[in-house]
């Protein structure tokens, strides 16, 4: 649904648990991370962060195996169309 | 689970605007009435009713100003044509350049005012002052004019602190000197606590139109191309994240500069510039929105060729606005002619504020009136005229 | 940008599109809803519909939450904001929605102390800096969103401020999905599913979409390849008469959900018996309310709001769009009455609404890339 935006975990902040320095591009911005009590939150980690929480962690294995497949499909495309254009049936 | 089945109000406001539709435009189709036609025969008879009711006298609707009126996009325009423009009807300010070109005795004077109502008055890459004397000295330059003198009048809230006054002021010797030119004449007012906002300025300037410059942006042509001299929307975002409210820190600053150098170079190397603006409130997209009515023809601008910094991308992706409709305040869009592109995008490379200069697009032989945008991801939509202001997003 | 980059890449997109293409069944028309306004706009922003063949059409559902607030509500938010001593805070999508009387920017225009938040927490710091206010928060959006109501409501608590409280308009989504489905007027053959809902709700509460009604359901993510590649998924599926739900936005959706936010949700609100959706009617369980152990945080507990109905305008087809029955440009006020300088309706208030997405980026013929022929 609504506007969430991958951001990446810069610090935990030292007196509040439950809020993290995020930057996204550049841009910083202090959120809640309340809502991923049940796992550990660090810094590198990247998290989707919607009205000022994060909702979640973005799990990069995940997001590999995303661009694998699009690589992959996007690779078979190439190797299509280069197959096209060198074989010729007359 | 029944829901409740009390006899319900209705919204007097929407029958109003369906009779005053009605009205202006001979009425429309009504509950029915049977659709025989193909869909896409359909879908083009409801793009030219768009087309004709966009094309419709503007009137204002609302019974006060909103925030919208001040935004720079379509509520600005309807303010300005509907009353103003209706009011004050003359030649001189129907083309509605950044400045008017006026003949005084033989010589080609241009004319131009701004207020500047910034909140906060001082951000990350200037204060008030560098606008109020910039924003000026740069609607001047849009009409090819060498910018000469300014006035500068002051709206002082009672309790503002006389050491801020002394630091506007100063940013504006520092903003005139820079651009060449002088202020000359000046009012002071000072109004009650809570009125104001500490400061508010009108600048006022006048300069030569010099050569055969004949710029507007009614002159664009299909072939012509389009060019910003630099990174769009540092200066709208600058002041979105300095106001404090959204807790954002950002390495943004304010792109307030004086264009009046940069323009003088271009128009020097080249002769087939048709028109300049300086991309001001309501952003880039406003600007290739004026020029495609203005002139009748179509805009295509590619996406990727846009120069955005990856703070104000970052930033902008966060609260959802799009930094086409986002405030700059020292770049220009130039709308040259093919054989000149190359030397005019050399020319603002050449010079420290046009350093990122880039081609964007082109004027084009599409629908006319009508701005597209080439996505990055290959695919094609419409930039509109904003509606209301760039507000953050959730959804 | 790191994950927003690499799923914008156009070449990618030219071998999805292809293979979509090629899985078109000649003769046969496709109807994929994406129910999520967020979809929405990233079709129209990147001009995704350029690389579907003509068979396969995309249609708009409700999942936009702020069209599909009733005109009576928004109206009870305008009492709240005026009431004596209340600072109404709002997220800037409900700025320009229209009510009986005007919206909260034309109640701002009036002076009423309306103010725009990016979260409910800087709501929550109003109301810590305004001790002699009543600081009000216009809750709005689906699961996706009620957790950071909850979250702020929970934060409330443990201060124990006694000046804030919320204007609970969250709804759900699968009822208004499963109202789609019941309806009688519509043929669709898949959805492309709500991806931040699902980090919410997970996955599970689609399978009866599938199970149920026999229709594919690929939950997706926001960038344009996100939403090309789960409509691929989806013809895969159909093209082998499957149907069952897949989750493309795995790096961001767990397949259970998020239990923290569930349980903030469970604690601190409750489903209303029904609610009205503008548009839809009354849908039953498809609506939080506050829990009367947070009462003192509920707005319509501490105040009395209005609770007039104002029936949909006759003219308005919003009903229709939002069902996926008509296309934008079907409705008969679309672009004339209501556009989004005046808009009518709730498809037309919010950017991400079908009819504002259209009249404002997909309003041109349609360029298809090459490769989303089938000739």
């Amino acid at each position: 649904m609504c506007l969430g935006i991958p951001g990446e975990v810069i610090e935990v902040l030292p007196d509040q648990a439950d809020l993290a320095r995020v930057s996204v591009g550049g841009v910083r911005r202090v959120i809640n991370i309340g809502l991923l009590a049940d796992e550990t939150v660090e810094p590198g980690d990247w998290v989707l962060i919607h009205v000022g929480f994060a909702l979640s962690k973005i799990d990069e294995a995940e997001a590999a195996a995303a661009l694998q497949f699009l690589e992959g499909i996007g690779q078979a495309y190439e190797d299509e169309l280069a197959a096209l254009a060198e074989s010729r049936i007359e | 689970m029944t829901a409740p089945q009390d006899s319900p109000a209705t919204a007097g406001w929407v029958e109003e605007a369906l009779r005053e539709h009605d009205r202006q435009t001979g009425g429309f189709e009504h509950h029915g009435s049977p659709q025989p036609l193909p869909g896409t025969v359909r879908e083009e008879l409801v793009l030219e009713r768009i087309d004709r009711a966009r094309r419709a006298r503007p009137r204002v609707k609302e019974d006060r100003i909103t925030m919208s009126h001040g935004a720079g996009g379509k509520a600005t325009q309807t303010l300005i044509e509907a009353i103003f423009l209706d009011t004050f009807r003359n030649p001189l300010l129907e083309p509605l350049e950044d400045a008017a070109r006026l003949h005084v005795n033989g010589a080609r004077v241009a004319m131009t005012t701004d207020s500047y109502v910034v909140k906060p008055l001082f951000f990350p890459g200037g204060d008030i002052g560098d606008l109020a004397v910039n924003g000026t000295v740069n609607d001047l330059s849009m009409a090819g004019a060498v910018p000469l003198y300014l006035s500068a009048g002051f709206i002082l809230e009672e309790g503002f602190p006389v050491a801020d006054l002394v630091r506007i002021t100063a940013s504006m010797r520092a903003a005139a000197s820079r651009a060449g030119v002088q202020v000359v004449t000046g009012d002071t007012k000072v109004v009650e606590k809570g009125k104001a906002d500490g400061c508010y300025i009108n600048t006022a300037g006048i300069g030569l139109i010099e050569h055969d410059i004949n710029l507007g942006v009614a002159q664009a042509r299909p072939g012509d191309v389009i060019m910003v001299s630099g990174p769009i929307g540092d200066h709208g975002v600058t002041i979105m994240l300095a106001r404090g409210e959204l807790d954002i820190e950002a390495d943004v600053s304010s792109d307030t500069a004086p264009l009046n150098g940069l323009v003088a170079d271009l128009l020097a190397a080249a002769p087939s510039v048709r028109a300049l603006r300086d991309a001001t409130r309501g952003g880039v997209a406003t600007i290739l929105n004026e020029i495609a009515a203005a002139a009748g023809v179509g805009v295509t601008v590619t996406e990727a060729d846009i120069p955005v910094r990856a703070e104000v991308r970052g930033a902008s992706e966060l609260l959802g606005i799009d930094p086409m409709y986002v405030a700059c305040e020292g770049r220009l869009v130039a709308v040259v002619g093919p054989g000149d592109a190359g030397r005019a995008l050399s020319a603002l490379r050449a010079h420290p504020l046009g350093a990122d200069a880039a081609v964007i697009g082109a004027v084009t032989t599409g629908p006319p009136g009508i701005v597209q945008l080439k996505t990055a991801f290959g695919g094609t939509r419409i930039v509109d005229l904003l509606v209301g202001d760039p507000l953050p997003r959730i959804c | 940008m790191k994950f927003i980059d690499e799923f914008r890449d156009a070449d990618k997109a030219h071998a999805l599109a292809a293979r979509i293409a090629a899985l078109c069944e000649p003769g046969r028309q496709y109807k994929l809803m994406e129910v999520c306004g967020g979809h929405t706009h990233t079709i129209y922003k990147h001009g995704l519909e350029d690389y579907l063949p003509e068979q396969v059409t995309l249609v708009h559902g409700p999942g936009c939450p702020v069209c599909v607030i009733p005109m009576g509500r928004v109206d009870d938010a305008m009492a709240l904001a005026s009431e004596p001593d209340v600072i109404m805070t709002s997220f800037g999508d409900m700025m320009r929605v229209p009510g009986s009387n005007g919206s909260f920017f034309d109640a701002k225009a009036r002076g009423t102390d309306i103010r725009m938040v990016y979260s409910p927490l800087d709501s929550l710091k109003i109301a810590r800096q305004n001790p002699d206010k009543r600081v009000v928060f216009m809750a709005i959006g689906f699961e996706t969103t009620a957790p950071s109501t909850a979250m702020t409501v929970l934060r409330a608590a443990a201060e124990g401020l006694a000046n804030f409280s919320v204007f609970c308009n969250h709804v759900t989504i699968i009822p208004a999905i499963k109202a789609i489905l019941d309806s009688p007027d519509l043929r669709l053959d898949g959805f492309i599913g709500p991806g931040h809902v699902s980090t919410v709700i997970g996955c599970r509460p689609y399978e009866f979409i599938a199970r149920d009604y026999a229709k594919p359901v690929v939950v997706a993510g926001f960038e344009p390849l996100d939403i090309l590649q789960s409509i691929y998924l989806l013809m895969v599926q159909l093209s082998r008469k499957q149907a069952t739900v897949e989750n493309q936005y795995s790096r961001v959706v767990p397949w259970d959900g998020n239990t923290v936010a569930l349980r903030a949700i469970g604690q601190t609100m409750e489903l209303r018996p029904y609610f009205e959706w503008r548009g839809l009617g009354f849908i039953s369980h498809s609506a939080l309310k506050v829990r009367d152990e947070y009462a003192r945080f509920d707005a319509e507990t501490l105040f009395s709001v209005p609770g007039v109905r104002v029936a949909d305008p006759k003219a308005c087809q919003c009903g229709e769009v939002l069902k996926g029955v008509l296309k934008p440009w079907e409705c008969k006020v679309f672009g004339t009455a209501c556009t989004p300088e005046t808009p009518i309706g709730t498809c037309m208030v919010s950017p991400e609404g079908a009819c504002a997405a259209y009249y404002n980026y997909g309003r041109l013929t349609r360029r298809r890339v090459p490769e989303a022929t089938t000739s």
